[in-house]
This record gives structure tokens, C-alpha cells and sequence, in this order.
């Protein structure tokens, strides 16, 4: 019997580590060669590892969550040869592109996945005894625990004496939310007498406690976006800006422009106008267009206009980037756009499509709200927010005019961008976006 | 014309209706009841009591002349017993008496105004009812409806002369020599046995493939051994025609297509009852109907704000307990207080012979409502107090979940099991499990102990069995 280990493989572009999202298998398991055992997961993508040759899994080298370093042994295999070998991922991957990816992995994009292990995860946890530790939580099934005693199937009457049946009714109370404490789930004096104390106090007598927790473990992209997060909250002092806009001409055009589009043409959102307004004031304010390393001290300033796009998937938050918006006209910006959103919602999103961005834009859509606080895509300096389109009553100086009018909700880094620098920035995207003609006008 | 008002107006003197106006006139409502005939409705005059009486009558007569034949090696002689019905009547007419003088009295007792005569709705809070001193309108705040039910007739054998009802059975001056019972549910049964035991040539006619078909077949097989001892014809599958033209038969079609007769004196017909749904006005209300029956809530209020219903004019089962839980329910939610429909379990009596008691869920329904039921039984073969009173058939079934033994269903089937059915209730109303039951001393020596032998053998240590 031979012994195969099965070292973390670089997973491209430098990445020293990488954090472990899956196990396809068991020790103990069979493998084949070309089966996957394990996906890891990087700043942007989830990576697979399969198996390099056939064997009995014999250990395996991390938990799920752990960060694991590139090299570090990840699984040993039982093989039928007497060889003991490691596998040779990491020379063989040296000479590879540093872009491509590996040779022994696959790389797959982000996708819902991600949130399925963690719920595996903490199956796990508690079968590996956990569960001594904590309170056991019902993971499945119609049952609600209830406050105390033995939860009650979803529809099934509950067990009380025609006495006590009487005195919940006069007292108000659903039976249902009672828990039984009695034999087979009956429903005793006591228990009522404890139910109604608790129902006084809290003035909500037909509303049961509910007191289970559940433990559900941060992985994979929830763990991503979770030290993003913090990282440019606590790293970055934001200051944020809200200016309105008056959209009723920028509207006209667009609607113009998707009436009379050519059929092979996307029709326009707001977005794509957006970003050509960005590009022009970027012309104008290019510091706004950056990424600050704030520990080397140095603001990368970028010519070319990558622009992410906040972008709500299945399993969470992620930035697809349109890049080079400086030179795409607004219908490529959103051919662009709709192509980069779709392919992260639906998980074929490559690593490039979700890197490289200099400037973000966030959008809820119509449910957009009046105002938002954007976080800044750490380690750019500007992310601009794009609120609901609104019909307001407007003073124009003798009367009010129903306009449509929408506010821009823009958060800058103030570490390096001044709040008089960030107002000027934010009306001139009023302005273009008010006079819309002027963003397709060259000055 | 004479103008009253009142609180609550029930409309029939039923079981229901009745225990509706005593509960109400104890709770201090205003309270009149209407009632065209004697006060304690289908259930005191022509249903259950004079029925019971009968066949309590038939009971002592078999046992008088099971000893005159020395066929009960009890060792008693008796010689040549004989019955005069008239007599038997009579005194069951005493007890109906003594009954429905005593409701009239409860009722005046509670307060509560009755008004004999003929209700008929003018609208949903006015009555008009026709007495013998005149028409009497009445403006209510709240009316309930418990009109009951009458038998249902069949095509080709309308009631009349010779084919008679229940209610016509209960006051024979004589026994008949022959007699027809078309129907083999439970009242055809009462009574079909009864008469047989009296003397009577009874044939049953029984549509289905079986006698009691609501009931589960283990359950009623004893009732169909004895129908054989008793020396009743029993035809199955067979279809009721009509009467010969000579009148003293009944024409039948048998299982195999044929036609036979049935000589006979009286027909009686049981083939189930209808609610009184017609003649008390129902045109001048809006109510929902649930098929024949007015459909009901789980506080038996009716579509129309402040109309009840209660009784056999609501659904199935069509039982007198159901019609008193009802009504006591009703009369306590126009007083103002808090009530809801939430009874566990409805019981069920069968006073043939054997008697048969269900609770709850049979075997069969507790599975098809989707639950793993553990089952005891506990045949009276074994139990030495059916011995000592010449009663052998039958057992006590109890019917439990497997996952934490609570009691879903109890049914019987012996002598005298009708009596069973309050601790079977309480046992199902109380959320009982098997070891509840099983735990409970039952007094020896009783029937009632195959209760808890039943319960012991569902936990797999049935003592005496």
C-alpha cells in the first residue's frame, strides 16, 4: 500500500491561500482518479480539486472554514502502489501563466454552492459531537420547538382535559401555542398556569417564545463579503453625499433611444447612462477614478474606467466589473453591463469579470429607497448609489411641477477626497445626467 | 295578535333544544321554546327511550322464554311466558311520560317560556307561531334551529298502512307474526331484533353486502351470529321493489338478479333519516346549506347573524348526545361567553345484540389519517363477569398511536357494552394513553375490565388473555 498526499495547488495569480468550502468526500471513501475531493475558495472564485490518481481517502488536512496556505498538505490517499509520493502541483503549476489556471484544478465560477456547505457544515459539526456542547437544534421537519416540552406536528390538535380545553378558551388562549408537557404531549394545569404568567407579562398572551437558536456557520462568499465589509468600514472614513436629480430629459432620451434602437441593440437602463456621466466626470476629476494602498501610501490613479456593479446573486453580494467604460459607447456599456451582472447571478462569471474594477456603482432598482449610506468597494475611493425614481412636486419659481426626479447617494474615501471635491464631483454627474445631451457632447 | 320578545327563541323541544333552553334559562337569558308536539322531541317520544324500552321488554321476554325451553341452564323453570305488547307499550308510554313531564317541568324549572304550537319565520329575529289560542309573534335577538330529522321514505313504499316508520313499530298493539325491515343500519336492527325476539318472523333487507356497514366488519359480526340464532333472515345485496299486489308481501331483489317475496305483515322501513329542513319558513332566511343540512360553524352559528342551528338538522352523526353538546354550547355563547365545537370524539351506540360502542377512530380510519396505531383487544370470552351474565360475544378494542400510545379510538362489541362508552369518552376527551388506562384500576369483577385488559394487550402484557 502506497500513500499519496495531495498538497493545496496554487489556484492562480498569486494567491497564497485559499479558504476550504467543500469536502466531496469521507476518509475512508473510494476515489478515482479526475473525481473532485475538495473545493476551495479565493477572493473571487471557487476552485476544485480533484483527484489526481485512485485511492482510499485516509485523511483529510482542514475543516471547512479553515484558510488553508498553498502547499500545505490538504488530503492523504491510500493508493495501491507502494510509492509515497506528494503530489507535484506546485512545480508543475510555476510554469504555467500566472493568470491561467492550474493545471490539476478546475476553476469553476462562484456559485450557489457556497451556501450549501455551510448548512452540511454544521450537520457535520453536530454529529461529530458538538451537540454535546450545545443544545440540540431541530434541523428539519414540520416540528416548531416550543417553549418547553415536546414540539407538536404542524396541524396535529393538542392533548388537554375538556377542563383545560375550557379555561384556555375563557382565558383566550390557543391551545396550539401551549406546550404539553404532560404524557404524550398533554397539556397540564401547570403548563397553562406557566403560559399565562409568561402571556401576562409580556402582554402578548396568543404569541408563543420561541427560543431556539441557530448556528450557521460564515463560509465561502458570506465569509468574503463579510471581511470586506469590515475591512473598508473600519479602514476607510466615509463621507457620504446625496444630491437629487431632475431625470425627466435623461428619461425622454432613453425611452426615445429604446423606441428607435436597432433590433440587435440592449435597451438602455439608467445605468449605462450613468456610467458614460461617470467616465466624463472622471475626465474632469480623475482622483476620483483609484485605488488607494493606504499601507504603501500610494494611490494607484487608473486611465481606463473599470466600472463594478453592485450585483445582488443567490448567494450574496458580488461586483462584476465593465471594464474600460472609457471606451465603450452607452450601448456597449450595456451590452456590457447586462452580460457581466447576468454571468455572476447565474455563477458562469469568470475570475476577470469580477476583478479590476476602480469605481463602483450601487443600485437597488426600484426598490431603491430615498437614501442609501454605500460602502466603498475597499480599495477604491468612490462608489456612487443610485436611489428610486420618483415623481416629486418641484418649484420651479412660480409653480409646482410633478418631475421625475431620483437621488444619487454617493460615498467617497475622505482620506483622500475632500468633501468640497466630492460635491463638485457629484453635480457634475447632476448636471450631465439633467442635460443628458451633454454626455454624449465632446468639449 | 300577541306580540312577545325575548333574548332566545329555539325553534323544536328536542334533546338539543331542550338542553339549549335549560342551560340558557340557568344563565338568567331570556328564554322561549317552541314545540309542536311533547317536548323531548324525536329522541323521548318515538326514538331512542321507547326503543330502548322495547327492546328491554324483548330482552326479558328471550330470557323468560330461554328458561321456559331450559335452554339457559341457569335453573330456573318458567313455563309458557307470553307477552301482551299492549302492556309493554303501555309502560314504555309511562316512562316516555315520566320523561317528557320531566323536561316540561326542567324547563319551566330554568324560566323558560314554552310555546306549544307550529314556528314558522317571518324573518331572521321574528317567529310566528301558530297555537291553538291564535298566532303568536315573537321578536328574538337570537333563534336557534333544532328541528330534527324524520325518517326518509323510499320510491315505491311511501309510509301508509301497512308500510310503517319507526315511530309506528314502537306503538304495535300486537306483535306481528311477519314483519319486513328494509334497511340494516342500526335502528332497523334495534328493532328487527327486538321483534324477533317477541316472536316476530323478521327479514331484513339490506342493500349493501353487509348488515351495520358504517361499523367495521370484526365489529359487527357477533350482531350478525346472533340475527342467525335469533332465526332473522338477513338478505344481502337486495333491493327493496315494492309491496305485492296482494298486499302482504314485499317484493326483493336478490344479489343474483331474481326477484323474491318477502310474506310479510309490516314493512318497516329504516333506511336512514332526513333533517326537517322544510315547513318552519326556512325560504324567509338566507342560510347556507351543507348538502340536505344547514351548514354550521364551530360555534353552530348559520350564515344569518344570530341564527343557530343545533341537532340532526346540522349533520351527521345524527346522535341526541351531539344535539345536547350543541345546544348547551349555544345557550353558553348567547349568554356571552367564550365557546367553540372542540369535542374530541363523538360516541356511537349500537343497542343490537350484542351491543356495539365506537370512540374515537377505528383501526382502519387511524390509518388512513396517516398514523401507526398499535391495537389491543380483549375478547369477553375471557372475562369471568360476561361469563356469570350469559353474555360470551364480543371484545373491547383500543386503538392507540404507536410513537406515545395516546388512545385514538375504543370500540366494543358484547352485552351490555353500551355502558362502556363513558369511560371510553372520558378515557379520549382526557388525552388518555394506553398506560393511563392500563394503570387505572378497573373493579373487578366487570366488563369493564376488558377495557383495561384491552389496553395492557396493545402494550403487549395482556394479563388474563
Amino acid at each position: 500500500m502506497g500513500e499519496h498526499t495531495i498538497k493545496l495547488p496554487d489556484v492562480g495569480e498569486g494567491v497564497a491561500e485559499a479558504e476550504l468550502v467543500e469536502w466531496h468526500v469521507e476518509v475512508g471513501d473510494q476515489v478515482r482518479e479526475d473525481m473532485v475531493l475538495a473545493a476551495v475558495m479565493t477572493d473571487k472564485t471557487t476552485v476544485e480539486i480533484p483527484s489526481p490518481v485512485d485511492g482510499e481517502v485516509a485523511w483529510l488536512g482542514a475543516e471547512i472554514g479553515d484558510t488553508v496556505a498553498v502547499g500545505s498538505p490538504l488530503i492523504r490517499l491510500k493508493t495501491a502502489s507502494d510509492d509515497v509520493q506528494e503530489a507535484p502541483a506546485e512545480a508543475a503549476q510555476r510554469n504555467n501563466p500566472p493568470t491561467a489556471p492550474a493545471r490539476n484544478v478546475k476553476v469553476v465560477p462562484e456559485d450557489t454552492r457556497s451556501s450549501e456547505p455551510a448548512t452540511k457544515h454544521d450537520e457535520q459539526g453536530a454529529a461529530k459531537g458538538e451537540a454535546a456542547l450545545r443544545p440540540p437544534v431541530s434541523s428539519k421537519g414540520a416540528s416548531r420547538p416550543s417553549a418547553n416540552g415536546a414540539p407538536r406536528a404542524a396541524g396535529e390538535k393538542p392533548v388537554a382535559s375538556p377542563a383545560i380545553r375550557l379555561r384556555a378558551r375563557e382565558s383566550g388562549i390557543d391551545l396550539k401555542q401551549v406546550a404539553g408537557t404532560g404524557p404524550a404531549g398533554r397539556i397540564t394545569h401547570e403548563d397553562l398556569n406557566a403560559f399565562l404568567s409568561v402571556g401576562q407579562s409580556t402582554s402578548a398572551p396568543m404569541l408563543a417564545r420561541e427560543t431556539s437558536v441557530s448556528d450557521i456557520k460564515v463560509v465561502g462568499l458570506r465569509r468574503r463579503i463579510s471581511e470586506k465589509m469590515a475591512l473598508a468600514k473600519s479602514r476607510i472614513p466615509h463621507i457620504t453625499y446625496v444630491e437629487e436629480v431632475d431625470i425627466e430629459a435623461l428619461e425622454d432620451l432613453r425611452n426615445a433611444l429604446n423606441q428607435a434602437k436597432a433590433g440587435n441593440r440592449p435597451k438602455l437602463t439608467l445605468l449605462p447612462f450613468l456610467m458614460r456621466a461617470i467616465v466624463n466626470a472622471i475626465a474632469k476629476q480623475p482622483g476620483f477614478n483609484a485605488v488607494y494602498d493606504d499601507e504603501a501610501g500610494i494611490i494607484h490613479q487608473h486611465g481606463g474606467v473599470h466600472i463594478g456593479i453592485a450585483t445582488q446573486t443567490p448567494p450574496g453580494l458580488m461586483v462584476p466589473v465593465v471594464h474600460h467604460a472609457e471606451a465603450r459607447d452607452i450601448w456597449s456599456c450595456a451590452t456590457e453591463l447586462a452580460r457581466v451582472t447576468e454571468a455572476a447571478r447565474d455563477g458562469t462569471a469568470t475570475r476577470e469579470d469580477l476583478s479590476g474594477s476602480t469605481i463602483t456603482i450601487t443600485s437597488l432598482g426600484a426598490m431603491g429607497g430615498i437614501v442609501t449610506t454605500p460602502v466603498i468597494n475597499h480599495p477604491e475611493v468612490a462608489i456612487i448609489g443610485v436611489n428610486k425614481i420618483m415623481v416629486r412636486p418641484v418649484w420651479n419659481g412660480t409653480q409646482f411641477l410633478p418631475r421625475k426626479m431620483m437621488n444619487l447617494s454617493s460615498s467617497f474615501d475622505h482620506r483622500v477626497i475632500d468633501g468640497w471635491d466630492a460635491a463638485v464631483f457629484v453635480q457634475r454627474l447632476k448636471t450631465l445626467l439633467e442635460n443628458p445631451a451633454m454626455i454624449f457632447v465632446e468639449d | 295578535m300577541k306580540e312577545i320578545s325575548c333574548k332566545l327563541l329555539i325553534i323544536g323541544a328536542g334533546p338539543g333544544g331542550y338542553v339549549c333552553a335549560i342551560r340558557a334559562g340557568q344563565l338568567g337569558v331570556d328564554t322561549v321554546i317552541v314545540e309542536m308536539a311533547k317536548p323531548g322531541g324525536t329522541c323521548l317520544n318515538i326514538g331512542c327511550i321507547p326503543s330502548k324500552a322495547l327492546i328491554h321488554v324483548a330482552n326479558e321476554f328471550t330470557y323468560a322464554s330461554a328458561m321456559a325451553a331450559d335452554r339457559g341452564h341457569l335453573g330456573i323453570s318458567v313455563s309458557n311466558p307470553k307477552v301482551d305488547l299492549a302492556g309493554s307499550v303501555a309502560w314504555k308510554d309511562g316512562i316516555v311520560g315520566r320523561l317528557t313531564n320531566g323536561v316540561a317541568g326542567l324547563l319551566k324549572k330554568a324560566g323558560v317560556k314554552i310555546v306549544a304550537g307550529r314556528a314558522v319565520f317571518r324573518d331572521g329575529k321574528t317567529i310566528a307561531v301558530k297555537t291553538e289560542t291564535g298566532d303568536q309573534i315573537i321578536h328574538t335577538e337570537n333563534v336557534v334551529i333544532a328541528t330534527g330529522s324524520a325518517p326518509v321514505e323510499i320510491p315505491g313504499l311511501p309510509f301508509g298502512k301497512s308500510v310503517i316508520s319507526s315511530t309506528e313499530a314502537l306503538s304495535f298493539s300486537m306483535v306481528p307474526e311477519k314483519l319486513a325491515v328494509i334497511g340494516g343500519g342500526y335502528i332497523g336492527l334495534e328493532l328487527g331484533t327486538a321483534f324477533a325476539k317477541l316472536g316476530a318472523k323478521v327479514t331484513v333487507v339490506e342493500v349493501l353486502d353487509r348488515i351495520l356497514p358504517q361499523y367495521d366488519a370484526e365489529l359487527t359480526k357477533p350482531v350478525a351470529r346472533r340475527l342467525k340464532d335469533l332465526g332473522v333472515d338477513v338478505m344481502l345485496s337486495a333491493k327493496a321493489k315494492g309491496l305485492a299486489a296482494s298486499g302482504d308481501a314485499l317484493l326483493v331483489e336478490t344479489s343474483d338478479g331474481k326477484e323474491a317475496r318477502v310474506e310479510t305483515d309490516k314493512v318497516l322501513v329504516t333506511v336512514g333519516r332526513k333533517p326537517v329542513t322544510e315547513g318552519w319558513g326556512r325560504e324567509e332566511l338566507v342560510l347556507d346549506m351543507d348538502g340536505r343540512f344547514i351548514r354550521i360553524d364551530e360555534q353552530c352559528r348559520t350564515a344569518m347573524r344570530g341564527v343557530y342551528a343545533i341537532g340532526d338538522v346540522t349533520g351527521e352523526p345524527m346522535l341526541a348526545h351531539r344535539a345536547m353538546a350543541q345546544g348547551e354550547m349555544v345557550a353558553e355563547i348567547v349568554a356571552g361567553n367564550n365557546r367553540i365545537w372542540d369535542k374530541r370524539c363523538i360516541p356511537a351506540v349500537c343497542f343490537t345484540d350484542p351491543e356495539l360502542v365506537t370512540v374515537g377512530l377505528s383501526p382502519d380510519e387511524a390509518r388512513a389519517a396517516g398514523r401507526e396505531v398499535r391495537i389491543g383487544q380483549f375478547p369477553f370470552s375471557a372475562n369471568g363477569r360476561a361469563m356469570t351474565l350469559g353474555g360470551e360475544s364480543g371484545f373491547v378494542r383500543v386503538v392507540a398511536r404507536t410513537d406515545n400510545h395516546l388512545v385514538l379510538g375504543i370500540q366494543a362489541v358484547g352485552s351490555g357494552v353500551s355502558e362502556l362508552s363513558t369511560a371510553f369518552s372520558l378515557a379520549i376527551e382526557m388525552g388518555a394513553r394506553l398506560e393511563d388506562i392500563a394503570g387505572t384500576m378497573h373493579a373487578h369483577p366487570t366488563q369493564g375490565e376488558g377495557f383495561q385488559e384491552a389496553a395492557l394487550s396493545a402494550l403487549g402484557h395482556a394479563l388474563h388473555n
